[in-house]
């Protein structure tokens, strides 16, 4: 197959979608916890817990939609865990972080083995379907790639304009940017500064979780062990290639996702001389490099990593 | 009528006691200046009434009205409103979005900015101060940051407003725009606590003086019976003498810039440029300029920390090739870094360690090349501590637990133990009390007689007029011509500062003519 079917092929266009979707949530969430001035390194457990609190729920004869509240509520908690750390206590955000992603990754399969016994053929659910709009689904091409996806990718793409016109256009997003760039402005404001932090992590983190979801419940229906594979990781650094902006974070999981669909077709379609792990490696190396490009650039919140400690002399 | 009365208030930090039962009273339309020296609990006690800081005991009245403890939007409800020192906005948000912050309400789905800015407009008319709300603050000049801090405050409504050292960062054009805008407040009904160590200042904004030092009231007096010598008295406690400044005849050169640049980084503008200076022997010159302006480069230049981009540095008429601050040190070029907690000093190492650290690889305090001779540094150390009275209790406790002043002579013995030729000394006196800045203005005076020469970088114009036999004047990266210090005016300065540097060339022309 040539390289330029590739991409003129629907379903390489529908892949990269269904692949950006959990990155899309996880970038968003982290993105917003930044912009409040906290680094969320518990990205990839609260992922993970996300993962596995969905599908539990479903599993245990759950409706879907409540499975992915459940699992937005697991993960805000897990945000309230890192927020108790970082922003009440103001300790390292690194520590916590990477703290909340060992508890909570080795909590969701402990809790997996305890709710569910160990068999050779994984327990599965019934996840979210694809669904067609009616007209525009029967365009050509386009039809084939946005509109039959299943709900959660729909979410995942309507999630973005309402995360900028809030951010950017309401009392509160305003309020979230400021605890991120400047804190003490904040409280001189009459805000509290803590609460807003807190509510930002505890939100970011819920769609995180969602994002983790999305892995057990849409693209997948069963969840195993190194399922999230690293995706927590690849949101933190989106955040950085976008700038701390949401509309070029959905662009930034857009290319990734979009490198990542091209190896796993590239692998099927090349001969064997390239070993595949090359193929592998191919959305790592090319999001460093981009990173690199990208970073130098890099707007950050003023604020990101600071704790915020009332009536303390400065 | 009493807006504000402040009960028996008292805080403490640690062992440290910041506020000791302190009382005032703020009348409507009253300018009530807070006087203190550095670290006398005036900052405290305004971050008290505003909400930032719990007292450990005592009451707030506003309007008759108790106002809870620790809530800063108590305050700004009950119509309390503050400009902080260090301005508390966001660079990177826009002047309109760090004025509305808290103005509307959270859970509202929409920030209304044509209303936002209907309001800004109105009150820009009704108080003559003049914000561009869309510019983004990190664009702004120092004096519009401030102009934006106040308009942030009268945004929300404030009947008394609370001023933290507003002039520190201003050029005296700028103070003087910021006099009539508070005049005009208190024509308006306001009421104004001016917090300030500059007198004449004071003497000019207020009309009542309370006095703080060491955290408690120590005296109260209407300004029109006060003049500067009480006023001294009162802060300090004592009083106060000025050293004698004698013009010497300077001598040969020891640092001369000769069209040095020093570019910024990428994207950034040009730090230096083409800058020509001369500081001979027995003499010291000042520079003044608005902070950022190319002193920190020009500081850095001058430590060995910064190599330039084009032109000589030359030192004893000797250019300098190699830009390293141990070679600058060892040559007998002395500086007194601008800020001593962050480059002075290592605050939690001891003191001794601090006092060789920076004749650390000589003998005898060096042994084999490779190891520390304690008993001979302990030597030296008790030796500086001795001639510069370093007040400490011994010299193995931290010296972060030095005070401001302690701190700057222990740096002043470590760089002027040697006898520099050059002595760079970039803010020596800023954050320190009268009597430290006495020393300290005291042993740069010394050095001069011995036949140093010495650039005296300083936002205090007072303190250059006082101390410099000449002045120049730093703006965006580029030297006035320097101006011999006789008959000129602060007033002179700060239109040099605001960006007229050829009115030295005027200046000089008057003279001679």
């Amino acid at each position: 197959m040539d390289i330029l079917d590739l991409f003129l092929h629907a379903g390489f266009w529908a892949a990269t979608l269904r692949i950006a979707c959990p990155l899309i949530f996880g970038t968003l969430g982290e993105l917003i916890c930044e912009r409040a001035g906290v680094l969320n390194l518990g990205i990839e457990g609260i992922m993970t817990m996300g993962a596995m609190s969905g599908w539990i729920w479903v599993y245990k004869g759950g409706d879907l939609w409540t499975g992915l509240l459940f699992a937005a509520f697991v993960g805000a908690l897990f945000g309230l865990i890192h927020s108790i750390f970082v922003v009440y206590l103001g300790l390292s955000q690194h520590v916590s972080g990477i703290g909340i992603t060992m508890l909570a990754s080795a909590l969701s399969f402990f809790t997996f083995r305890m709710l569910l016994p160990s068999s050779t053929t994984p327990p599965k659910i019934v996840p979210f379907q694809p669904v067609s709009i009616p007209i525009l689904s029967d365009l050509p091409f386009v039809g084939e790639v946005f509109f039959s996806q299943t709900p959660m990718t729909y979410l995942a793409l309507a999630i973005v304009p309402l995360v900028i016109y809030i951010l950017y256009r309401t009392p509160l997003g305003l309020a979230v940017r400021m605890a991120g760039e400047n804190p003490m402005a904040l409280e001189a404001q009459g805000i509290n500064v803590l609460s807003i932090r807190t509510g930002a992590v505890m939100l970011g983190s819920a769609l995180m979780a969602v994002g983790g979801a999305y892995l057990t419940m849409s693209a997948f229906d069963a969840f195993y062990f190194g399922m999230i594979n690293g995706r927590g990781w690849i949101c933190v650094a989106l955040v950085i290639f976008a700038s701390w902006r949401p509309g070029k974070a959905l662009i930034g999981a857009l290319l990734f996702a979009g490198i990542d669909a091209f190896q796993v077709r590239a692998q099927l379609s090349s001969s064997a001389k390239i070993p595949y792990q090359f193929f592998l490696m191919l959305p790592y190396v090319l999001s460093i490099l981009a990173m690199v490009v990208m970073a130098r650039r890099a707007r950050y919140p003023k604020a990101l990593l600071t704790p915020f400690r009332r009536g303390e002399r400065t | 009528m009493t807006v504000l009365r402040i009960k028996n208030v008292s805080k403490s930090f640690g062992s440290l006691v910041a506020n000791q039962d302190i009382s005032l009273t703020l009348d409507k339309g009253e300018v009530l200046a807070l006087l203190g020296e550095n670290g006398a609990g005036k900052t405290t006690l305004m971050n008290i009434l505003f909400g930032h800081y719990v007292a450990d005991s005592g009451e707030i009245e506003v309007h008759g009205k108790q106002l809870p403890p620790g809530a800063t939007d108590a305050a700004i409800a009950a119509g309390v409103g503050m400009v902080h020192q260090h301005f508390t906005l966001a660079d990177n948000l826009t002047v309109l979005d760090n004025i509305i912050l808290g103005t509307q309400p959270l859970t509202s789905w929409r920030i209304n900015t044509t209303e936002a800015k209907q309001r800004l407009s109105r009150l820009a008319e009704d108080y003559g101060i003049h914000v561009e709300p869309d510019k983004l603050v990190a664009d702004l000049s120092v004096g519009e940051r401030q102009r934006v801090e106040i308009m942030k405050v009268l945004y929300r409504d404030a009947r008394i407003l609370i001023l933290d050292e507003p002039t520190a960062v201003l050029t005296p054009q700028e103070t003087d725009q910021l006099f009539k805008t508070l005049s005009f407040m208190v024509e308006h009904g306001l009421s104004i606590i001016f917090i300030s160590h500059k007198l004449h200042e004071i003497l000019r904004i207020s009309n009542r003086v309370t006095v703080l030092r060491r955290g408690q009231i120590v005296g109260e007096i209407a300004t029109g019976d006060a003049d500067r010598d009480i006023l001294a008295e009162m802060m300090v406690g004592h009083k106060v003498s000025r050293p004698q400044v004698k013009h010497l005849t300077p001598g040969a050169a020891v640092i001369e810039l000769k069209n040095i640049s020093v570019e910024g980084k990428r994207g950034h503008k040009t730090l230096l440029d083409n800058v020509n200076l001369r500081v001979n022997s027995h003499e010291i010159v000042g520079l003044a300029g608005v902070a950022g302006n190319g002193q920190a480069a020009l500081g850095n230049l001058l430590s060995g920390l910064q190599t330039p981009s084009a032109g000589t540095v030359c030192f004893k008429g000797e250019p300098l090739t190699d830009f390293s601050t141990r070679r600058f040190v060892k040559m007998g070029i002395a500086r007194i870094p601008e800020d001593r907690h962050a480059v002075g000093v290592v605050g939690d190492m001891t003191i001794w360690e601090n006092i060789i650290n920076e004749n650390l690889r000589e003998k005898p305090l060096w042994r084999f090349g490779f190891l520390i001779n304690d008993k001979a540094c302990r030597k030296f150390a008790a030796k500086l501590i001795q001639g510069f009275d370093i007040r400490c209790k011994n010299m193995g406790m931290p010296t972060k637990q030095l005070s401001g002043g302690n701190m700057q002579k222990l740096i002043l013995a470590r760089t002027l133990q040697n006898n520099p030729k050059f002595i760079l000394a970039n803010q020596p006196v800023r954050g320190l009390d009268e009597g430290a800045i006495a020393a300290v203005h005291e042993r740069l005076l010394a050095a001069k007689r011995k036949g140093s020469g010495i650039l005296l970088i300083s936002e205090d114009l007072d303190e250059l007029l006082a101390l410099a036999d000449k002045i120049v004047v730093i703006y965006h990266g580029m030297l006035s011509q320097p101006l011999p210090v006789q008959g000129i005016s602060a007033r002179d300065i700060g239109t040099m500062m605001a960006g007229n540097l050829g009115h030295a060339a005027t200046l000089d022309k008057g003279r001679s003519a």
